[in-house]
């Protein structure tokens, strides 16, 4: 077996998520043939039971193995020229284990019996080292062994197998639209993931998978060099768990934004080109659009912004290790705690149901089995307002009184020890026909929101503060003009609760955040949240313009 | 083999550019091994060990480049790999923007940034250090929850136009948070050091369960502009996005000269030169420090020198890459590792015995950009606020959202304290006037 360790890109395209525009790098790293290759199953069989054997006869009461190939290629372009291509490849091994009732792991990247017999017997050696002064044993729900299994992401066409060419004709073809409609700068990008994951454990279980994403984008600047003035404006796509076949375009795909407003809903499919001329031409109308004023509005968001906020508010308050206390140090905890929950408040208005999920096709989360042998499933969180129920992997299970996983625990790459992580956390669309037109019909001051901007919410996920890529003031059920300097304050459940009314199914869209971080050492990983659009009353806007003389 | 001697490294570099047949080839080895612990409810959680060593070849033919890399040392991959670097550097497209490699360079003397008693931490040590904290908080009935990693590492470099670069380092990073079992306190702690003789966990979890102690039954006080006290942990993150670091990582020449920078003039141009701080903030990266020992050569192999970026107020330099440098004719300086900002000889202690009124500020956290051209970030306060009234602390308060730029805050500056190591840079406590908190949170 050959073993290599390409240039990881992590931590490069997880900065790239919170910066207006992509960094650039020197040199042009391509390599896609060897991203085709794979390794033979039967041969990480017989690495994995060397792990487990190893793992096993130094102690371990339980052991899991990830023989993982994590694959990626990004290619980074602006205006006219490609400024980075990287095709990146990590394989090694990351073995889990539990001694005297303590977690332990220990990582390498020489894949052969005798380096995963080492690994295994440093991750043992971790775990009595620790259990001396360990407390709390580690209670773990049972697991079934599914023997050999495997799955695959199902995609149509596999993005590593597109020559680089045409990917990077397209994106300069993008940043032509959108320099001819009037951009000064244009950043675009396109990240694709393949994940190889094989998972073993003492349980009997042992899981081919092969996990495929993929995340097209750009930013738009306009800048106005008389008055000093830059306004951006970011993709409106969404990060996906699809092939290349997300980059052409179907017209079945695309849903009308609101009438006056030019703007263009994606599903399953992204048309880059039309969304590129259309950024250009809104940064533009961004440099001398009206500064909002403040006060209370009713606001109409788009599901491609309201991910976002589904995702800090709902998604993060609700996972059991958050909960807990588990991330105190640093993600935080949650003011739904499980007293919290025992008072059977609502946590929103009852048109609020939301659903994890860890199978529905095309979303981010999606796998068939979870990064401990678990098999996933779709459960209610939220159901007529109220909170029913926790994201939890097996360790937490317990805790709670219950006896099984919901199969979300996860690790982005081998080198990394796997723990809870988010489901795709999306909100049920409404029951009642209704288009966005529909909805702003019966706004008489609002605004209305698409595309991701500032998030920031605290380490209870209580208060936040959410921006967007764009805004349009609605006047008397209608668009009337765009708007800047927007950002809503709220609380989560005077948020939730303020819901009051959601577009029918046929709206309904999946946002992406292709690098959600959590944990120390910080790991990401990439999760959807589906909604229609949807309308919250008597939101507070706060006006974010500032004078730096 | 995880963490190479200069010797050993350059040997299978010099043999990497042997192999090759491009017109440049620059060679790059890197190596690191580590440990973390990971705690929470008075427990260890997690903990785990990593070692990886890797080779990065890159070849140019003409303006053409090519990367590739392997992690095994054998005459046979390592020729591989020069010949998949040049394969590609061949398919690439021509960079309008290449520049020729770096020839021999002269650097400062980085020694410093190594401390053998940080790459010999094991697995005892890391949960000995843990258990420290664990015991106390257990002690007084309270609940840590903290993260200890480590990590030794060196970097060689070598091309074919000269230039050889090798530097290892250490580093250990602890941070803690400690909070009441009722959940109504909670308090924070955090340092890091590339030589551990001083690093004691059970000392910054005592600080950490003081503040968590002090901060239970926190009464809420109208949001609106304070007068406050910024510790070194709120105006730099380690693990998060910063006020401090947003407004570092905002000095590149070509955003500013391109018109969408915060130093980007009116009319074109940028405002390298101007005052835009009040007149005690100075700002200098020297990897020489011996508080910060830091990297020495950039990761493009350019020297990491002493460098003033703000000198009383004044922008004195920008940062750009070499392209950008050569096009404008502007210094050829790469953007920082740690950064100095000067202070004075105040402690936290001292700045609050000089404050009528004001409020104190632990931790700041989720700092997210609202507005690039004002640098407008928002956030929130964190793990121990308190109200300052005469002097003293008079009691805690529910934590605030804010809504601030470094520029403005940097304008509204009352006090410098004594600079602190965090997030391996020195940072003083700083006391800001009429600092916008935009509304209450709930969150302890």
């Amino acid at each position: 077996m050959k073993r290599r360790e390409f240039v990881g890109l992590t931590s490069l395209a997880a900065g790239a998520l919170f910066l207006p525009s992509f960094p650039g790098f020197g040199g042009t790293p391509v390599d896609p043939a060897r991203l085709l290759e794979g390794v033979d199953p039967a041969l990480k069989k017989r690495l994995a039971d060397a792990a487990l054997n190893a793992a096993k006869s130094a102690g371990a009461t339980y052991a899991d193995v990830r023989i993982g190939r994590y694959l990626n290629q990004s290619i980074f372009t602006r205006e006219k020229q490609v400024q980075n291509i990287t095709s990146g490849e990590s394989f090694g091994a990351g073995v889990r284990v539990l001694a005297n009732g303590t977690w332990g792991f220990a990582a390498t990247n020489t894949v052969t019996e005798a380096g995963l017999a080492k690994a295994a017997q440093l991750a043992v050696a971790i775990a009595k080292a620790n259990a001396k002064v360990q407390k709390e044993k580690v209670n773990l729900a049972p697991q079934k062994g599914y023997g050999e299994v495997s799955w695959k992401t199902p995609i149509v066409q596999n993005s590593f197998e597109v020559p680089i060419a045409q990917k990077v004709d397209l994106l300069l073809a993008a940043n032509a639209k959108a320099l001819d409609n009037g951009a000064n700068f244009v950043n675009s990008a396109l990240f694709q993931i393949n994940e190889q994951k094989y998972f073993a454990s003492t349980d009997g279980s042992y899981i081919d998978q092969d996990v495929h994403r993929i995340w097209p984008t750009f930013g738009v600047t306009a800048v106005d060099r008389g008055t000093g003035k830059f306004r951006t404006r970011e993709a409106l796509s969404a990060p996906m768990g699809l092939g290349y076949e997300y980059m052409t375009p179907k017209a079945a795909d695309k849903i009308a934004g609101p009438a006056g407003t030019g703007l263009i809903g994606y599903k399953n499919s992204y048309d880059i080109l039309e969304d590129a001329a259309l950024a250009a031409q809104q940064a533009k109308a961004k440099l001398t659009a009206k500064s909002v004023t403040p006060g209370k509005y009713d606001i109409v968001l788009d599901p491609n912004h309201l991910g976002l906020t589904i995702h800090e508010s709902i998604g993060h308050a609700t996972e059991l290790d958050r909960v807990l206390g588990y991330e105190a140090n640093y993600a935080g905890t949650s003011f739904a705690t499980l007293e919290w929950k025992a008072k059977n408040q609502p946590y929103g208005s009852k048109l609020v149901n939301i659903i994890a999920d860890k199978t529905q096709p095309g979303s981010l989360g999606a796998v068939g089995y979870d990064d401990e042998g678990v098999k996933t499933k779709q459960w209610d969180i939220i159901k007529d307002g109220k909170l029913v129920d926790y994201q939890k992997i097996r360790d937490q299970a317990a805790m709670v009184g219950q006896n099984e996983s919901d199969g979300c625990c996860y690790a982005q790459s081998w080198q990394d020890v796997q723990f809870q992580r988010m489901a795709n956390i999306s909100l049920k669309p409404g029951t009642q026909k209704m288009s966005v037109d529909d909805m702003i019909k019966g706004v008489d001051k609002g605004i209305y929101i698409a595309g991701r901007g500032s998030f920031s919410i605290d380490q209870q996920r209580y208060n936040f503060q959410f921006g967007g890529t764009v805004f349009y003031a609605i006047e008397k059920g209608k668009i009337a003009g765009m708007l800047e300097d927007v950002a809503y304050q709220a609380n989560t459940q005077e948020f939730w609760n303020s819901c009051a009314a959601i577009c029918d199914e046929s709206d309904y869209r999946l946002f992406g955040s292709f690098f959600d971080g959590k944990g120390q050492p910080p790991q990401v990983s990439a999760v959807s949240h589906g909604s229609a659009t949807t309308r919250f009353n008597g939101v507070n806007i706060i006006n974010t313009a500032r004078k730096i003389g | 083999m995880a963490i190479l001697t200069k010797d050993e490294a350059q040997a299978i570099l010099k043999k990497v550019l042997s192999f090759s047949t491009a017109n440049e080839c620059e060679a790059t080895l890197t190596g690191q091994m580590g440990g973390n612990v990971r705690s929470a409810r008075n427990a260890i959680s997690t903990a785990g060990a990593v070692e990886n060593v890797q080779l990065i070849v890159e070849s140019r033919f003409g303006k053409r480049s090519g990367t590739a890399s392997c992690n095994e040392f054998d005459d046979a991959t390592l020729r591989r790999c020069v010949q998949r670097a040049e394969e590609i550097a061949k398919l690439a497209p021509e960079s309008p923007e290449y520049m020729p490699l770096l020839g021999p360079q002269q650097y400062l003397d980085g020694s410093k940034a190594f401390a053998q008693n940080t790459a010999n931490i094991t697995p005892d040590y890391r949960a000995q250090q843990t258990a420290a904290s664990l015991q106390l908080c257990e002690k007084r009935k309270l609940s840590s929850a903290g993260f200890l990693t480590d990590n030794a590492s060196f970097v060689a470099k070598l091309n074919s136009k000269g230039l050889e670069a090798y530097q290892a380092a250490t580093s250990l990073e602890y941070s803690v948070t400690v909070r009441t079992p009722d959940g109504t306190g909670s308090g924070y702690a955090t340092a890091d050091y590339n030589d551990i003789s001083k690093f004691d966990a059970g000392r910054l979890t005592q600080i950490a369960a003081d503040k968590a102690a002090g901060s239970v039954n926190a009464k809420a006080i109208e949001p609106g502009k304070y007068t406050v006290i910024l510790e070194p942990a709120a105006l730099v993150a380690n693990t998060d996005a910063s006020l401090l670091q947003a407004l570092m990582g905002a000095m590149d020449a070509r955003a500013a000269d391109e018109g969408r920078s915060f130093l980007s003039k009116k009319g074109g141009g940028n405002k390298k030169g101007e005052k835009l701080f009040d007149e005690r903030v100075t700002i200098y990266s020297d990897p020489t420090s011996l508080d910060i020992p830091d990297r020495i050569f950039a990761n493009d192999g350019r020297p990491q020198k002493k460098v003033t970026w703000i000198e009383k107020g004044v922008v004195k330099n920008l940062y750009s890459s070499r392209f950008w440098a050569q096009k404008a004719g502007i210094p050829d300086i790469p953007p920082p590792g740690g950064w100095i900002m000067e202070g004075g000889t105040q402690s936290v202690q001292d700045m609050i015995k000089g404050t009528a009124k004001g409020i104190l500020v632990t931790r700041l956290w989720y700092i997210r950009p609202v507005d690039p051209q004002t640098l407008l970030y928002t956030g929130l306060t964190r793990d121990g606020t308190f109200y300052i009234e005469n002097g003293k602390i008079k009691h805690p308060v529910k934590n605030f959202r804010f809504n601030e730029s470094p520029i403005i805050m940097l304008n509204n500056l009352e006090a410098i304290g004594k600079p602190q190591r965090v997030g391996g840079n020195m940072v003083p406590p700083l006391k800001i006037r009429d600092f916008t908190f935009t509304s209450l949170s709930d969150a302890v």
